[in-house]
């Protein structure tokens, strides 16, 4: 479970994209994670064969979790059927940056378990040879396949008091189901969460990695897993196999369809998909939502439009509100940790904007619609060239002192219309020429906006930019998202009076500021910064 | 109450079915249609770009920048988009 920014501890696997056996490379996406903001999309960190898929969908795991193993590149898929007695490769981890991982196990076959242990590492490990096997908790469980096992976690249910009914007396995914079943008879309407010893039993790498980082702990699950528990039930044909050898009816359907599904308790395999390639939309599960409520209850009245203010579409109960709530909870720890932390210096230069929008304006005179550039990609490129000039605002600040970033990562704050924002970089900004980053800008405001994003679009930014001029805004002096060292915030466009060389006259004006990092610069640096933001943005043919 | 099809009601229908596409979270089709249409459906400058990008695509239709104070209202933009397809 990669780390998705500094106020994330914990994610939940939403779907796998991949199987056992499937080729991947560098860069692909192999699963959806739900995380406290949205749903990303994760992908792998290197080239191989997906062998084991630890972590079942609906699970919600801390971060540096294994989520799978990955076997090197031209492996048979032997992996997706294990043969007795043997044992598989040593993995390296997928999604999880920080942490290396192997795990070892031939649980299928009735060997005691060996639980995935999570091995701090400063690297991801480039080869996935050599087995960490001393941080490999060798616990005596019942023997249980992974997945039976991270299952039984999700349910909370304790594998010691199983029975199994696999080869050998395996505990399968199938009894953990059925023992689930029991209990919910036995404790109507008990959260199936883990209790904490639950959690922390069955998750000993996290609890036992020596070293391991402070955020990563065995986390019960606060909010009813209602995927983890429905997932079972929406499986479309007869009783599960174990997951193994399970081959995943994939459901295609958009991170937003998905989420309100599972909000909302609608089986997604029963939905007809409307959206491209019959993907399930928001729009199919209200719809499929509606169908089944339209029996007992009146249709959610639209509110009545306010003018001048937004209307939500507030049908279907309120799963947005959930979601908002917990987006607060991570923006609140993120900036407290902030403003805890990092000292803040605030600076600010007005820029006379004249110049760049004339030309910008005449170059769009020549475009098609469909290659409009707007002033934000303008003054985001600027930005980035100053970077570049001025690296002590552009990296990040660890314990061991500032690092800066060769790479410019923009981080652009979006808002989202449901409330909260969401801060995805746009890769290399200083290398990039204006109808990129436009496309790039349009690109990602439009897949915030649709909760889906990519893991390395989350944790990667090396610098954050914020723009309320759309909203009439002056100037805005951020809060500095750590481990990042400066924030830059730019106002509206508005026409002032200008004084220049003795005369006045009026000019299109932005106030640009920053938020630095005094740990990491001084006012003096911060300044030459802006400086060379507005020295870009006067020569617009250049960027 | 369903007016008779003319050109200007075919136009307010697809103008709202964009902007419900640009703006997915806000009900286009209960705005103000006298009240700007980016404060009522809390859209950004690269939000209005994709809706006049999608007007191109659907009607060919190419809205200048200048423009962009014509077409600032939904009754004013079905005026504005009406007049051009004609």
């Amino acid at each position: 479970m990669p780390s998705l920014g500094a106020d994330m501890d914990a994610g939940r696997l939403l779907e796998w994209y991949v199987k056992p056996g499937d080729a991947v490379k560098r860069g692909d996406i192999v699963a959806l994670v739900d995380t406290d903001k949205a749903a990303i999309e994760v992908e792998i960190f290197e080239d191989g064969v997906v062998g084991e898929l630890l972590v079942p969908p609906g699970e919600q795991v801390p971060v540096g979790t294994p989520l799978a193993t990955i076997l090197p590149p031209g492996t048979v898929a032997e992996a997706a059927a294990p043969v007795a007695g043997e044992e598989k490769a040593a993995a390296a981890e997928v999604g999880a940056a920080e942490v290396g991982a192997a795990e070892v196990g031939a649980a299928e076959v009735g060997a005691p378990a060996v639980t995935p242990a999570v091995a701090p590492a400063a690297a991801p490990a480039p080869q996935p040879a050599a087995p960490a096997v001393a941080a490999v908790a060798s616990r005596q469980h019942a023997p249980a396949t992974p997945a039976a096992r991270n299952h039984a976690r999700a349910l909370g249910i304790d594998l010691d008091e199983l029975k199994g009914s696999g080869k050998h007396g395996v505990i399968t995914c199938q009894d953990v189901d059925a023992a689930a079943r029991a209990a919910e008879v036995a404790v109507a309407a008990v959260t199936p969460a883990a209790t904490p010893e639950v959690a922390a039993a069955v998750a000993p790498g996290a609890a036992e990695a020596e070293a391991a980082p402070a955020g990563q702990r065995a986390v019960p699950a606060e909010r009813p897993p209602v995927p983890a528990a429905a997932e079972p039930a929406a499986a479309p044909e007869g009783p599960p196999p174990t997951v193994a050898a399970r081959p995943r009816t994939h459901v295609r359907a958009s991170p937003l369809a998905r989420r309100l599904a599972a909000e909302l308790g609608i089986d997604l395999a029963g939905v007809e998909g409307s959206g491209p390639g019959g993907a399930v939309t928001q729009e199919d599960v209200r719809a499929a939502s509606h169908a089944e409520t339209a029996a007992v209850a009146a249709p959610a009245a639209t509110p009545a439009a306010a003018p001048g203010a937004t209307v939500p579409r507030a049908e279907a109960g309120k799963p947005e509100d959930a979601r908002y709530a917990a987006m607060r909870r991570a923006i609140a720890a993120a900036m407290s940790k902030s403003k805890r932390e990092i000292p803040h210096y605030y600076l600010s230069l007005h820029v006379d904007m004249t110049r760049p929008l004339a030309w910008l304006e005449d170059a769009n005179l020549q475009r098609a619609v469909t290659e409009r550039v707007l002033p934000a990609a303008l003054i985001l490129k600027a930005t980035a060239l100053a970077a570049r000039d001025v690296p002590d605002v552009n990296g990040f600040y660890l314990e061991d002192g500032f690092h800066p970033s060769e790479a410019v990562h923009l981080g652009v704050g979006i808002s989202l219309r449901q409330g909260g924002l969401i801060a995805p970089a746009i890769h290399d900004a200083d290398a990039k020429d204006l109808d990129t980053l436009m496309a790039d800008l349009r690109d990602l405001v439009k897949r915030t906006r649709s909760l889906q994003l990519r893991s390395s679009e989350l944790s990667d930014a090396t610098m954050t930019t914020t723009n309320l001029g759309d909203q009439g805004v002056e100037s805005v002096y951020g809060i500095i998202y750590p481990p990042q060292v400066a924030l830059v915030g730019y106002g509206r466009i508005l026409e002032r009076p200008w004084a220049e060389n003795g005369m006045l006259a009026v000019r299109k004006q932005m106030l640009i500021t920053l938020a630095g990092d005094h740990r990491a610069s001084d006012g003096h640096r911060g300044g030459l910064f802006l400086s060379a933001i507005e020295r870009h943005l006067q020569h617009p043919e250049e960027l | 109450m369903k007016a008779p099809i003319t050109s200007e009601s075919e136009m307010r229908e697809l103008v709202i079915d964009l902007l419900s596409h640009v703006a997915p979270e806000a009900d286009a089709g209960a705005i103000d249609p006298d009240a700007g249409i980016q404060d009522q459906l809390d859209i950004d400058s690269i939000d209005f770009l994709n809706f006049i990008m999608a007007v191109h695509e659907k009607t060919g239709i190419d809205v200048p920048e200048r423009d962009y104070a014509k077409v600032a209202t939904l009754n004013d933009c079905v005026r504005y988009l009406a007049a051009k397809a004609a």
